[in-house]
């Protein structure tokens, strides 16, 4: 039950955060490519790293390690927007930035969590 | 006189706590369904669920409101509370990326590589069948009211 509270407390702050940053990137980047939802993934990406590595190796407890990743994080980074966004650019014709929406994402983001967790395993030796 | 800008609907703090209420509903729902679901030889199966299944919904909604013609406050409020917060707190993309990670790390470059493109692609189908529905709802309701 505590587990379940704090993500939803800390889900709804992450996406109260991906709202707001979202936000503030498009008011930056007018361009066709969707850049700000692809900043929200990488960047909870990497915090979801940070974390991972932070309970491998300083041991967070559960609870609270479920709320900043499933809660936080989860909340924070969104697979809906950035799948309807790849459908969106093929519809205007943009098949490329379609495929490099879906797999710069993927791949990006994948790369950020990696990241993450080598760089709190580099500061922990 | 300065004309003045309306505040951007990010600025609005009733708006920002819509999206953190529906946010939370979202991802207690992911982490209900998480919790209740486990892998399936070693394939994330809950997470693959809530992307697609959220991935749809989304294509459905914004379709749908895209449909009814110019946003008005409330179509906003629908948006922002079922779309940003609902669904995008139900789908998650760190959570993709950890797994990939982890699976990858594990020694299973092979299920790790599925698992990511199978999700990428299947979340791209949904979100186009998501829309597909929606446009034809709606395009059947216009020939009804001829």
């Amino acid at each position: 039950m505590t587990a379940a509270l704090l993500v939803a407390v800390f889900g709804g702050l992450g996406a109260a955060l991906r709202f707001v940053v979202d936000g503030e990137v498009r008011r930056r980047w007018t361009g066709a490519f969707p850049l700000a939802t692809v900043v929200v993934n990488v960047t909870g990406s990497l915090l979801i790293g940070l974390l991972v590595g932070a309970q491998l190796h300083l041991g967070l407890g559960p609870p609270w390690f479920t709320a900043v990743t499933t809660g936080l994080c989860g909340g924070y980074t969104t697979f809906s927007t950035a799948s309807v966004e790849t459908v969106r650019l093929v519809q205007a014709g943009e098949v490329r930035a379609a495929w490099a929406n879906a797999l710069g994402s993927l791949v990006l983001c994948v790369a950020a969590t990696a990241a993450g967790i080598a760089l709190v395993t580099l500061a922990a030796r | 006189m300065a004309v003045s800008t309306p505040r951007p609907a990010h600025r609005r703090w009733g708006l920002v706590l819509l999206v953190a209420a529906g946010g939370a509903v979202g991802s207690t729902a992911r982490y209900a369904l998480s919790s209740a679901v486990g892998p399936s030889d070693g394939w994330p199966v809950a997470t693959t669920v809530e992307n697609v299944v959220g991935a749809f919904a989304l294509g459905l909604l914004l379709e749908a409101l895209l449909r009814r013609g110019p946003e008005d406050a409330w179509a906003r409020r629908v948006r922002l509370g079922l779309g940003t917060g609902v669904l995008g707190g139900f789908t998650t993309y760190s959570t993709l990326a950890l797994e990939t990670e982890r699976l990858l790390t594990a020694g299973r470059p092979g299920l790790a590589a599925a698992y990511a493109l199978v999700s990428v692609a299947a979340g791209a189908v949904a979100a186009l069948a998501g829309i597909t529905v929606a446009a034809r709802r709606a395009r059947a309701g216009a020939e009804d009211a001829r």
